[in-house]
């Protein structure tokens, strides 16, 4: 009986590990820069997680293999120091583990995260809320006009609470249910919700970051292909959180200049 | 005795209800008139319906917001116009009045209706809504209507001109005009109102448009005439 577990959990382990190794499940496309940066971490942190799990498990499984079948009353073995030795080694063993991804993946994390945009870079700010994403273009001035919260007027279409009757800088603001961005160009994102947490996603940017009610936030990326890529939010916000997307619409530079000039006459 | 006398004025009720159905109109006099703007109004903005798609696909072009809606010759629509004082009130007619999300928009814009009349709102659309109306004086609810739901049955028993919103769809945005009588009339893009089968009397005519404020008007109605009272609103740019 205990020779069969031993069989049984390397069964599990090595079931466990084929479609891993044979790359049933593949990564999306990766249409940014910087992601392949992240899909190298989580290549890693794969490899070295899945070689100590297949590696304990062997281990578990041989080590059940050798004490089945005991005899009754014979006297049980203790590992050579008991288990202190064993719980320090995981520690150590683990702990190494875990730094070393962190020490390595800190590249993939800081190049989005804890680096300023290039001078030029596109801003376009993203506003959350129950339940949509709105996004607000500088349009031909290149100058957002400044929000109030107390001229939000939604059957209005007024998003964001511009005023403008009163701020010219806000008349040529340009907004859009879908980000629309124009290939291989820097875009930086500054990010506000409008009521609770939400969450930026686009699986194919490698990209995911909270919304935080108070918090300004802003990240950035640069969008490698043309076509057009779901945005949805990952955060539980409410009875419409299922029902919470946009689309990210990569451009042609072309295109999207004309896409601008269109907006801006509506 | 008693009887009898119950059974006359019952005959005289069914007399008189007779003749309010199938008899002549009722007489009494009429008020019309229309309802333009002067200045330059908004510039309405396409609604952009990108994350529905099953309701950005019922349009060819993005539909226009319906806060302002104007005709020719400056007429202004979605403005309701009512007897705001000098008629008594109405009881509630047994005609549900119908208010309908379909295209991730309402229909109509501006629905008027009667205290304590029966509203049913139905749901034609292939996504959910959570329909919001926003009363200040009336008790405030939203419901979730999945696609095929039933419409749903509501009164208001105050009244009160509020906002109705989507939970759901942030761009969606209607009116409720909930009134005290039977005289009133909602403008379409020609402007044009007319309120008719005024008894005798003075009374005060309000017209209220939602982004441009509130006008009344008095107004003096004898026998069966038909005065003719125009409001004009002030549009604003922005």
């Amino acid at each position: 009986m205990g020779k069969l577990l031993a069989v049984v959990l390397v069964i599990i382990a090595l079931a466990s590990a084929y479609p891993i190794v044979t790359n049933m499940f593949e990564l999306p496309k990766d249409i940014s820069t910087h992601g392949h940066a992240i899909d190298e971490q989580i290549k890693d942190t794969m490899l070295e997680a899945g070689i100590s799990f297949v590696g304990a498990q062997l281990v578990l499984a041989f080590l059940v293999w050798s004490f089945a079948g005991r005899k009754e009353g014979s006297a049980l073995k203790n590992f050579p120091g008991g288990a202190k030795i064993m719980v320090i080694g995981a520690f150590v063993l683990v702990g190494t583990e875990i730094l070393a991804l962190g020490v390595m993946g800190q590249k993939a994390w800081a190049n989005v995260y804890f680096t300023s945009p290039a001078p030029g870079a596109l801003q376009v700010q993203a506003q959350a809320e129950q339940f949509a994403f709105y996004f607000r273009y500088a349009g031909p001035d290149g100058q957002f006009g400044t929000i109030h919260p107390d001229k939000i007027d939604e059957g209005n279409q007024n998003y964001f609470g511009l005023d403008p009757a009163n701020d010219v800088a806000a008349r040529d603001d340009i907004v859009s249910g879908e980000l629309v961005v124009p290939v291989n160009r820097e875009v930086q994102l500054l990010m506000h919700a409008k009521d609770v947490g939400h969450s930026f996603y686009v699986r194919e940017l490698r990209i995911q970051q909270d919304f935080v009610p108070g918090l300004d936030l802003s990240l950035h990326f640069t969008a490698t292909q043309i076509g057009k890529y779901e945005i949805v939010c990952t955060q539980l916000c409410g009875l419409g959180h299922y029902n919470m997307k946009a689309y990210l619409n990569v451009m042609s530079q072309e295109d999207y200049d004309k896409w601008q000039k269109e907006q801006s006459t509506q | 005795m008693q009887k009898k006398h119950f059974f006359i004025s019952g005959l005289a009720l069914l007399a008189a209800s007779a003749v309010a159905v199938a008899g002549p109109k009722p007489a009494g006099g009429t008020v019309s008139g229309k309802v333009t703007y002067e200045g330059t109004p908004a510039k309405m903005k396409p609604i952009d319906m990108s994350k529905e798609p099953s309701c950005a696909k019922m349009y060819t072009t993005p539909p226009l917001a319906e806060t302002v809606v104007t005709g020719a010759g400056n007429s202004l629509g979605n403005v309701v116009v009512y007897v705001s004082a000098g008629a008594p009130d109405d009881a509630a007619p047994s005609t549900a009045a119908v208010f309908t999300q379909k295209g991730c928009r309402y229909i109509p814009h501006v629905l008027a209706f009667q205290v304590n009349q029966e509203i049913k709102i139905a749901n034609e659309d292939q996504t959910s809504h959570n329909i919001h109306p926003l009363p200040k004086l009336n008790r405030e609810w939203n419901k979730s209507q999945p696609p095929g739901t039933p419409p749903i049955t509501e009164k208001y028993d105050k009244n009160e001109i509020f906002a109705v919103k989507c939970n759901v769809h942030p761009w969606m945005h209607g009116n409720f005009a909930v009134l005290k009588n039977s005289h009133y009339a909602v403008t379409g893009d020609g402007g044009a109102f007319s309120l008719a089968s005024l008894p005798p009397g003075k009374y005060t005519i309000t017209a209220w448009h939602e982004s441009y404020g509130e006008q009344t008007q008095d107004v003096t109605i004898s026998g069966s005439e038909t005065k003719t009272i125009n409001f004009v609103f002030k549009a604003k740019p922005y």
